[in-house]
């Protein structure tokens, strides 16, 4: 593994110079390190460039580690992730994302993460992504994440992005089923000229199933994001969507959340608010002695938190 | 010989002088406001409902600024200063409508009061001192799922947490139980019994207007009456007694 590679594994998936239990580490499109355990097996895929991840049943407390690198220009990284989380499993999975430029070129790094959960399983997913380096070349995080959720199960997504990538378009999907539950925070911030999608699709399809989606966003500079949810219930179930954005300077925001509700107890939520910091909030913390730069990005630090 | 003793500018804390304001384009609403407030002392100022006390506290804090008067502030000609110089300088101001946070929880609020790190007993006994226990609350966020006198309560800590030579609250009883409202004045005692600091409160409550050291009424934007609580305090009621009339006082909710 790189230099590049080690530094972009501390900010991204919590890396102390090594992993403890089942890790996978790519780079630039290739593996450099990679370990399954009893109850976690990685292997590689046979059609696709990517691997597969066997959750065995009842599997409980292990952490795997799956983080990509892209650490120069001139990378278009694409690879295919399946996780098979077995009944009553319950797991945490870290999948940080870092790509570096220097160069005149793209460094893009394109996920496709799938999930299958069994029964009763619960995952937490932490993914956090970070652009770096001072090339011209643009930095791409492309990440398609697929949820497929069987009944009881309950997978909790936390992806954050606070800085670097120029482009990234984020599409997550889930099917939930019976009494199952999929929670996602986003927490988003662009700066500069970077543009950020974000685009979530989930069908309720089981009865007592659950959807809550919270996105935190802060868009600065001349950046713009776009938020497109489409929450649907086919069953009796809850679906709540928040999408929560600050602008600074010249930052624009787009939010089109949608619902759809084709059943008689599907109970949908959708809250949105676009808007700069409030006033008061900014001199509320001026008469703490904070300046009113202090005070905004305290702000915009509690918020993203 | 040098002297060792740490000697105040002046006894007034505040000095109020010929305090003006008006509405931007429009009505003034303070007009011509004198009066001082002394060192350790505890003064109420009260009045009918939009006679301009929140005006007159924003104005000290420094959210709005004068048309024309001054403001002394511990010796120092204040009026020419911003919000964030004036807390520095050791003001504090706690709002009548507390402001919410998505984000910041009650612990961030005091200790950015405090302007550092506070340890746990540091932390019960502010919430204490406005009846809250600090084991429910430290970790909420100061947001909106706060009920109207849970964030009432932690707004008046976090100006408590900032030990400051003026201390302003803009009706700190509203919305207040009763049982939060007791522990609240007997703060407000025990911080006027230390000598240092002035507390300047904003009130209709009459158990607040009877420890007051000071009485300053303000109706329409002017001092319709100021002196010893003692005095000011008697003449109140019998007015209010003659005009019948309760819609200048607000009850405790
Ligand atoms: N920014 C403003 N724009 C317009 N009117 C204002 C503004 N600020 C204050 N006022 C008006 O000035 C008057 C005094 O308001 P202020 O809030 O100071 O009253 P108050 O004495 O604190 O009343 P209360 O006891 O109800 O809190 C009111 O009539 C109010 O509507
Ligand atoms: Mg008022």
């Amino acid at each position: 593994m790189n230099k590049i590679t080690e530094e972009l594994l501390k900010e991204v998936a919590d890396f102390k110079g090594s992993f403890e239990g089942a890790y996978n580490i790519r780079e630039d499109g290739g593996c450099a390190g990679r370990q399954s355990t009893k109850n976690i097996q990685i292997t590689s895929k046979e059609d696709l460039p990517g691997i597969d991840i066997h959750i065995a049943p009842g599997t409980k407390g292990e952490t795997v580690y799956i983080p990509a690198c892209v650490t120069h220009s001139k990378v278009d990284d694409l690879v295919y992730n399946d996780f098979f989380v077995g009944e009553g499993a319950d797991v945490v999975i870290v999948a940080g994302c870092g790509v570096h430029s220097e160069g005149d070129d793209q460094a893009r790094h394109n996920g496709i993460h799938r999930f299958f959960l069994k029964k009763g399983a619960h995952v937490v997913y932490k993914e956090k992504h970070l652009g770096t380096g001072k090339g011209k070349g643009l930095r791409r995080i492309d990440p398609v994440t697929d949820v497929y959720l069987e009944e009881d199960s309950v997978l909790e997504m936390d992806t954050v992005q606070l800085g670097g990538v120029d482009r990234t378009v984020r599409k997550t999907n889930g099917v939930v089923g019976a009494r199952a539950r999929l929670v996602v925070r986003e927490r988003l911030m662009t700066d500069g000229d970077e543009t950020a999608r974000t685009d979530f699709d989930v069908t309720m399809e089981g009865e007592d199933s659950g959807v809550d989606l919270m996105s935190r966003s802060v868009a600065k500079g001349h950046s713009h994001q776009e938020f497109y949810s489409c929450i649907k219930g086919k069953a009796r179930c809850t679906g709540h969507s928040e999408c929560d954005a600050i602008l600074s300077e010249n930052g624009t925001v787009t939010a089109q959340p949608a619902l759809e509700a084709s059943h008689i107890d599907a109970s949908l939520i959708h809250e949105a608010a676009i808007g700069k910091i409030a006033g008061e909030q900014i001199l509320k913390l001026r008469t703490l002695g904070l300046t009113e730069q202090e005070a905004e990005a305290r702000i915009v630090e509690g918020f993203l938190k | 010989m040098q002297n060792p003793v740490y000697r105040r500018k002046e006894a007034n804390m505040l000095k109020i002088e010929h305090l003006a304001w008006s509405i931007p384009g429009g009505e003034e609403i303070i007009k011509d406001i004198n009066f001082t407030a002394d060192e350790g002392k505890l003064i109420v100022v009260t009045g009918p409902n939009g006679g301009g006390k929140t005006t007159l506290a924003k104005l000290i804090a420094g959210i709005e600024c004068p048309s024309n008067g001054k403001i002394i502030f511990d010796g120092e000609d204040i009026t020419s200063l911003d919000v964030t110089e004036r807390a520095q300088k050791g003001i504090a101001y706690a709002f009548q409508q507390p402001v919410r946070f998505k984000g910041l929880t009650v612990r961030d609020l005091l200790e950015l009061a405090a302007g550092g790190k506070l340890p746990e007993e540091k932390l019960c006994a502010l919430l204490g001192q406005v009846g809250l226990c600090a084991n429910e609350y430290i970790d909420r966020e100061m947001n909106t799922s706060l009920s109207g006198g849970e964030s009432k309560r932690i707004e008046i800590a976090t100006v408590l947490a900032r030990e400051a030579k003026l201390s302003i609250f803009d009706e700190p009883e509203a919305g207040i139980d009763l049982w939060s409202f007791s522990r609240l004045v007997e703060t407000f005692q025990q911080l006027r019994s230390r000598g240092t600091g002035t507390l300047l409160v904003i009130s209709h409550q009459e158990r607040i207007l009877s420890i007051a050291d000071e009485i300053v009424v303000i109706a329409d934007g002017r001092v319709r009456m100021v002196g010893p609580g003692k005095e000011v305090l008697p003449q109140l009621l019998a007015d209010e007694r003659a005009a019948r009339c309760p819609l200048g006082k607000e009850e405790l909710a």
